[in-house]
């Protein structure tokens, strides 16, 4: 036959167009197995189900081992919006036990919800009971898309301590934001060691890989779990809070505003923090968590706000002490220095009052008496002694520099969130005030006593009290006493000296122990423990005074240091001497004897809550 | 007719089949089995060729066919350029039956069951219309482009199955005979008409993709439709009508237009697009008309008439888009075009496969190692999506080598028709080729994510007998043809 060459040429054409659709396809393959890597992962979230693990957190002690703290196991009921199929609605609510509004309700509040997507899992209901779980978990099969995540909910032994303690909450956006270990629905600790020790206590979450199928089953575990990550426990904590200790502490502040911060002298560790009023841990656990708190936060009496670490109050004459040590350091006054006092401080047309005692008095019955005269000259004698300091600013400067050394005005740096600094001026604050060399001692004269603008945390008397308890040393304070399987900090073990000679702390504690004997403090002492103490009454600008009381015991190696501050109620000797006794006796002695039984009662019994100022909404 | 020889064929036949389609075949068809093993293993671990498994019916299937191909071989080389005919009317007549006795599957009635035997009838069309083309234009003196007889006797044996198919709702198989047209073109049929669908997709594809921003008050698909046209205009004056004045002007007149329009809308004057091509064409045509009388250009009114039919078609898309097409097709035509992603829906077959092959890289994640296909995210992984397999699984280098493989085979194809003495062989080994082409373009293309989704499966690839023997049979008739084509010198 005829072979027509032009046509044959057209084999060309066609193999071309063959060879150009391959060229096409190879490049359209390339761009999607090589080049772009977003397929790869899209694999992965598809097929593979990450399963958390959530570890058991960290339980907590106290100082005897008694278990406050523990777990308990609550059920998420979860989902991913894109596996769901079509199910029978009123079964499924039937079995979670909710209503269809409610279903409707809680489908409604995921979709609007800034973190929805319908490709991650979504927390559909939290907090079911293990009754309901069960249920549920019998009919799962049934609603394709839904799961159940296991969580860890706290429970505790005791209600108390909740301060200290602190609770768990969701984590928010900001959480996440700054810590890539959280995912949405994870808990984190909220307040309380609960949240300085949230890295020890979360332990490390776990992941199962799941293999998962287009129909959303579950077709088993990817690489027969080899690849999967086990959790890790969070750690144990000890605390150095004595929970029976801390528990009589709430009773006796009950109907009070105030706190007491109890310290173990020789270690620094906390045996007790109480601030009132208080809130029952229990009712942040859980699905009520969100309505109690937003209670606790509209409470007048801030509950939440923990007094004995964040509240700055005028320390009045448990500053006494304070001022005793630096004018003995700086050689101002000796033991047989004497001051007068006609009923006060009478100089240059002002006065500040004080009661009847001797005159004139020396330092120890002046500690013992609390005798304001005494520290008024004594601060008048260091600031305006210009043959030694020059001007009075740079005096102050010396006589702030022994405060700070002493641990005030700055953060002690105890192992809680939110500690305040309490204040302690510097010249440059009165300068500003009064103009540069144009004030005196007797224009800051009431810091002598503890009043003015001086303010301090019960944590910060307390650890003057402690330190004075140990002639001279403290050890920064601290709730937690051990980390199981760690150390805890060498902050937390250091001694920190003040600038003042270790025997000039004894002349201080004599004084303190006159007091208990015969002077301001005579309800603190109990049984044959010799008890040293020394009171404060705080003026204030919000009514009546603070009552203050600081005191250790024994005298000679002491066990105990506690500061006792309750709001409005008066003189350090009616409510914070008893309080501070009676907390005392009852950590040394384990009960109250019974001839101050009617102490205890009438500390029980009696509200001071009615001074403050707070009007009940 | 004599079957004399008998003996002496069948040994020639075997020794000058051509080994390397043979091989091809064989390689393609075994790769294909193992994959739908892959495909379909369910953590079960059954063999791969266990009954109860695709894989192992697929390897029933690959015997049967070996059967049948080895038949092919030892019937006389004259019984189907003979027999051309009656099997064509045997196929259409089936064709036919199907339509009324087929059950419904998935809305298609083109499966006729036997007991436990389903096969489509579409796929035995296949090989009948490339015999009755190919006994066509093997006629003495049998040329094309000699009368439009000629073209109406070739159209007919391609359109009767394609009307039957379309009938039996299989819209895919049907689609797959207008790949015949690469036949009619290798045989002396214009390119022009090649080169008119190739305007026509693109066109439609322009169209309907640009169809929702507005320019110049008009779609912006119609705009670029509109210079498009303009732009062949002046390709083809040039170019076919070899008058290099006239494109020139009319090239000239366009950018002017154009200058002007841009200029006007720049000072703040909005004209309307449709207006403004619509005058601009019109001058053109009608500077052409009057040019092509003085300078005795008569092409030029093969122009004229693309450029009617042209702006014609280009109106009637949106239309025929909207309204003649199922929804379903509508949504794959726009998921294929990247319109819509609808991936609970049409979408989610080409989004779950694109996924699954890119999540394979280069290499792949190793054999029965794929989670997308055994998880079955890709829905057809064992029959239509078979390619997303190889992707997840073999990588890019295995996709590679499977659509090189695809390509030999084609240009083997092509090589050994063009090596026929007779036209019988030629043209019937283009109608193989050209189905291969259609099927492999259609479904790489589609599970890649570049073509709308037209269920068809790939060429001995996909798991499934009637597919699988009909292209045995294709392909052994070719061996056949090829075999004995030394006999045929005359």
């Amino acid at each position: 036959m005829r072979k027509d060459y032009r046509l044959e040429k057209r084999k060309y054409v066609v193999g071309g167009f063959v060879v150009a659709l391959v060229l096409i396809f190879l490049i359209r393959l390339f761009e999607l197995q090589v080049v772009d890597n977003r397929y790869k992962e899209n694999a992965d979230s598809n097929a593979f189900l990450r399963k958390t693990v959530y570890p058991s957190r960290g339980l907590i002690y106290d100082r005897n081992g008694e278990l406050i703290v523990y777990n308990q196991p609550a059920y998420d009921v979860m989902m991913i919006p894109r596996d769901v199929q079509p199910f029978d609605t009123i079964d499924f609510c039937k079995t979670l036990q909710i209503t269809r509004e409610e279903f409707d309700y809680r489908m409604k509040e995921l979709r609007e919800s800034p973190s929805y997507s319908s490709y991650s899992q979504q927390t559909f209901m939290s907090h079911l009971s293990a009754k309901d779980y069960g249920r549920l978990q019998e009919k799962l099969y049934r609603y394709p898309g839904f799961f159940i995540q296991k969580r860890i909910l706290r429970q505790y032994n005791h209600i108390a301590g909740a301060n200290i303690l602190g609770n768990i909450r969701e984590v928010n956006s900001r959480d996440i934001e700054r810590d890539s270990y959280y995912r949405p629905g994870d808990y984190t600790g909220d307040l309380g060691i609960e949240k300085s020790y949230e890295q020890q206590l979360r332990g490390v979450k776990g992941v199962e890989i799941l293999i998962r199928d287009a129909y959303g089953k579950i077709q088993g575990r990817y690489d027969d779990g080899k690849q999967d990550v086990k959790a890790i426990s969070g750690k144990k904590l000890t605390l150095g809070i004595d929970i029976e200790l801390q528990e009589y502490g709430e009773q006796l502040m009950k109907n009070k505003i105030g706190a007491i911060v109890a310290i173990e002298p020789s270690t620094g560790e906390i045996l007790a923090m109480v601030s009132s009023p208080t809130y029952d841990p229990t009712t942040l656990i859980g699905r009520e968590r969100g309505k109690n708190y937003r209670e606790l936060v509209r409470n007048p009496y801030k509950p939440l706000y923990d007094r004995s670490i964040m509240a700055a109050y005028p320390p009045g004459s448990t500053f006494k002490p304070t001022q005793g040590l630096i004018l003995e350091q700086e050689g101002i006054v000796d033991l047989s220095t004497a001051f007068p006092c006609h009923r006060g401080y009478i100089n240059g047309g002002l006065r500040v009052g004080c009661h009847g005692h001797e005159s004139p008095i020396t330092l120890k019955p002046a500690i013992r008496t609390s005798c304001n005269a005494y520290f008024c000259w004594g601060l008048k004698s260091m600031i305006d002694r210009r043959s030694k300091y020059g001007t009075p600013a740079k005096a102050f400067e010396i006589w702030k520099n022994h405060m700070v050394s002493m641990g005030y005005g700055y953060k002690l740096g105890i192992d809680l969130p939110g500690e305040s600094r309490g204040f302690i001026p510097n010249s440059e604050f009165y300068s500003k005030i009064y103009g540069d060399g144009r004030w005196s001692a007797n224009t800051i004269i009431s810091i002598a006593i503890g009043q003015g603008e001086i303010l301090a945390t019960p944590l910060q008397i307390a650890n003057l009290c402690a330190t004075i308890a140990n002639r001279g040393f403290f050890i920064t304070p601290h709730v937690v006493k051990e980390v199981e399987g760690d150390t805890i900090s060498s902050l937390y073990k250091e001694r920190r000296y003040p600038t003042i000679d270790r025997k000039y702390y004894d002349d201080i504690v004599d004084g303190m122990r006159m007091a208990v004997v015969g002077g301001t403090c005579r309800n603190a002492a109990f049984g044959d423990v010799e008890v040293c103490g020394k009171t404060g009454t705080a003026q204030n600008p919000h009514g009546r005074d603070h009552s203050a009381f600081m005191g250790f015991a024994p005298m000679n190696n002491p066990k105990i240091a506690i500061c006792v501050y309750v709001e409005n109620a008066g003189f350090g000797a009616t409510y914070g001497v008893p309080i501070g006794g009676l907390m005392m006796e009852k950590y040394l002695t384990g009960e109250i004897s019974p001839e101050r039984k009617y102490l205890e009662q009438r500390m029980l019994e009696s509200n001071t809550i009615l001074y403050s100022g707070v009007k009940k909404h | 007719m004599e079957l004399r020889n008998t003996k002496y064929e069948t040994r020639s036949a075997f020794r000058s089949v051509d080994w390397v389609l043979m091989a091809l075949y064989a390689i393609l068809m075994v790769c294909g089995a193992v994959s739908i093993y892959a495909a379909s293993y369910d953590y079960d671990h059954a063999s791969m060729f266990s009954l109860a498994e695709f894989s192992g019916k697929q390897f029933l299937w690959i015997g049967i066919s070996l059967v049948v191909g080895f038949c092919i071989l030892i019937i006389d080389r004259r019984f189907f350029e003979a027999y051309a005919y009656p099997i064509y009317g045997v196929a259409v007549l089936l064709m036919i039956l199907t339509i009324f006795v087929a059950t419904d599957i998935k809305g298609s009635r083109s499966w006729i069951v036997l007991g436990p035997v389903s096969f489509q009838s579409a796929e035995f069309g296949k090989f009948a219309t490339a015999l009755a083309l190919a006994k066509l234009f093997s006629e003495y003196n049998f040329v094309l482009n000699r009368s439009y007889k000629n073209y109406l006797r070739a159209l007919a044996i391609i359109v009767v199955p394609i009307i039957l198919i379309f009938l039996q709702r299989e819209t895919g198989s049907a689609l797959v005979y207008t790949s015949l047209v690469f036949v009619l073109y290798r045989e002396g049929m214009s390119g022009f008409v090649l080169f008119a669908g190739l305007c026509a997709i693109t066109l439609f594809v322009v169209v309907i993709k640009f169809s929702e921003s507005l320019l110049m008050g008009m779609p912006l698909g119609e705009f670029v439709a509109f210079i498009i046209i303009m732009a062949i205009m002046v390709g083809m004056l040039a170019l076919y009508c070899k008058s290099y004045k006239l494109a020139k002007n009319v090239g000239m007149g366009f950018a002017a237009a154009g200058l002007i329009a841009y200029g006007l809308t720049f000072a703040g004057i909005n004209i309307n697009g449709f207006v403004f091509f619509s005058v601009v064409l019109v001058a053109a045509v009608i500077y052409v008309l009057i040019a092509m009388f003085i300078e005795k250009v008569r092409k030029a009114v093969v122009v004229l008439l693309f450029v009617g039919v042209s702006v014609g078609y280009m109106f009637v898309v949106n239309y025929a888009f909207n309204n003649a097409l199922e929804p379903y097709q509508q949504m794959r035509i726009k998921v294929a075009l990247g319109l819509e992603e609808d991936l609970r829906g049409a979408g989610y077959n080409v989004n779950q496969s694109k996924i699954a092959i890119g999540s394979g890289g280069i290499t792949g994640k190793g054999f029965l190692n794929g989670t997308q296909t055994k998880l079955k995210y890709v829905p057809e992984q064992h029959t239509d999506f078979i390619f997303c397999t190889i992707g997840e699984e073999q990588g890019f280098v295995g996709t590679s080598v499977v659509l090189i493989l695809y390509l030999a085979l084609i240009l083997r194809i092509i090589h050994i028709a063009e090596r026929q003495r007779t036209a019988f062989g030629r043209v019937y080994a283009y109608c193989v080729a050209s189905y291969l082409i259609f099927h492999l373009g259609i479904n790489i293309g589609m599970v890649v994510g570049l073509s709308p989704v037209i269920g068809i499966p790939l060429p001995l690839f996909s798991y499934g007998g009637s597919a699988l023997l009909a292209f045995t049979t294709q392909l052994f008739i070719l061996l056949k043809i090829d075999s004995a084509r030394r006999e045929f010198a005359n």
